[in-house]
């Protein structure tokens, strides 16, 4: 049995891949439809119909608590089950999450992750008549632009803190990727009459217990924007908790997953077709591999975070949101430990993940200390030794879950 | 339509509305106190943050982000 965690691009193709080669093969997954963050169970994606079609069960709405690496299982919760789940293979397709970067006023209801705030437009979140800024960095903060004016906000300013120079020497890269020209045309078109200002970032937001307005810089001017919503993007960092949770090099483990679209799903070609026995069969993907990693490697140059952003933060500028913990009580510590040991900061339901990588941007800390539960879970999960019962997924082989 | 009752309050949504978009969109915007009293509601969209936890039909620490809208769900912020 080949377990693929996260039903994304990667665990998509992974399994797919895995599939193909005979293999059996079960996904589980966080969120309540599959196709990861970019997906979102968008049916007329045709990978996203291929594997709902594919008769390959997947868990939904699914966790996993912990990872038992001797016994080859996963202790996983969805509503109201638990219980251990058996691997021969693993494919962790764990996906990314939005980097968060503190800025004063960004803790305002109102303020999202420009991912988020996709997802839940997506999810019916009414954004018509909206008046909405987008700030941060990368092709994510056009495309959710272009999102919102189709469904009738009014997107007042996207602010892209790259400067103009870097954004030209991305365009040689662009070219040996018609397919992605073809999507960046489209965007400009629709996100024509909105203002998109490079060199540009949000410095605050402001409002009294929700957001009212964002204060934008540019080189020496400021200004600001009224808003309703503010959607904040500063790139994307990996989900490593489970990984790191299986300590060093552990056996018949693969990753894939990048937060690239195109690069993910070769990724989790590979890591399916190795996971199944047959890696002879990933020679054929090299050149797809380079392309994609050449495509990805620009992104990351291109939109590389500016210095100026690591002094957006005051003293009163809350970096941990669960635990309230300010930007002036954490540069008093020298390491991310001291700090969780005096402050709490990280220590609070979401362990670390927002304002982990926000540390370690601020601060050059290493912040990755997983300990098991890797995510918050009910304590009778702890204790459930049994194997999760066969009828949670309704597919017809789910009985070999446990073998 | 799916109809959800919000702090008591009835609200009707199509559906395949997350709760966080049915929330926001009936003009919710304290979802939780954080712990020195602030109003949070959801940042990451996506179930990372834990920002937009709420209590649904007497069970707390939803992340409403994850949950899809059901007819008669009791939801409180």
């Amino acid at each position: 049995m080949i377990v693929v965690v996260g039903a994304g691009p990667a665990g998509i193709a992974a399994a797919l891949r895995a599939q193909e080669c005979g293999a059996r093969v079960t996904v589980i997954d966080d969120n309540p439809n599959p196709g990861g963050q970019i997906w979102r169970g968008d049916d007329e994606n045709s990978w996203v119909a291929r594997f709902r079609s594919s008769g390959i069960p997947l868990l939904s709405s699914t966790r996993v608590v912990a990872v038992d690496v001797e016994a080859r299982s996963l202790l996983v919760e969805t509503d109201g089950v638990s219980g251990r789940l058996s691997w021969k293979k693993l494919v962790l397709a764990t996906g990314s999450r939005e980097l968060f970067l503190p800025f004063p006023g960004w803790t305002l209801p109102g303020v999202f992750g420009v991912g988020g705030l996709q997802a839940l437009a997506k999810t019916h979140l009414p954004v018509a008549g909206k008046r909405i800024v987008l700030g941060g960095t990368g092709p994510l903060l056009l495309a959710v632009g272009a999102y919102l004016r189709q469904h009738g906000a009014d997107v007042k300013l996207i602010a892209e803190q790259a400067n103009i120079q870097s954004l030209a020497g991305f365009a040689p890269e662009l070219l040996r990727h018609p397919r992605k020209v073809l999507q960046g045309a489209s965007l400009q078109w629709a996100i024509a009459g909105t203002p998109y200002r490079t060199g540009c970032w949000i410095d605050s937001a402001e409002g009294v217990n929700k957001l009212e307005r964002v204060t934008v810089r540019s080189g020496r001017d400021i200004w600001t924007e009224d808003c309703d919503y503010a959607g904040v993007a500063w790139g994307l960092t990996p989900n490593t908790e489970l990984l790191e949770s299986l300590g060093p090099e552990p056996e018949d483990v693969y990753v894939a997953g990048s937060g690239e679209v195109d690069l993910s799903f070769v990724e989790g070609e590979i890591a399916g077709l190795n996971a199944a026995g047959y890696p002879e069969r990933t020679v054929l993907l090299a050149p797809k591999l380079e392309k994609a990693r050449g495509f990805a490697a620009a992104l990351a140059t291109t939109f590389a975070l500016r210095d100026e952003l690591r002094h957006l933060a005051k003293p009163d500028t809350i970096v941990c949101r669960c635990e309230d913990v300010t930007y002036g009580e954490l540069r008093k510590f020298t390491s991310f430990r001291a700090a969780k040991l005096q402050t709490r900061c990280g220590m609070g339901p979401c362990q670390g993940r927002i304002c982990g990588p926000a540390n370690e941007f601020l601060f050059g800390w290493e912040t990755g200390t997983v300990r098991p539960p890797v995510f918050p879970a009910k304590i009778a999960t702890l204790f459930s030794d049994a194997p999760l019962p066969a009828d949670t997924t309704g597919q017809p082989d789910t009985k070999e879950i446990t073998s | 339509m799916t109809r959800i009752s919000i702090n008591g309050h009835q609200v009707s949504v199509p559906p395949g509305t997350m709760l966080a978009s049915a929330l926001l969109g009936s003009g919710a915007f304290r979802f939780r106190n954080s712990v020195s009293g602030e109003p949070r509601a959801p940042l990451c969209g996506m179930g990372v943050c834990f920002e937009c936890r709420v209590t649904v039909d007497g069970h707390p620490h939803a992340r409403s982000c994850q949950v899809p809208v059901r007819e008669g769900m009791e939801v409180n912020t």
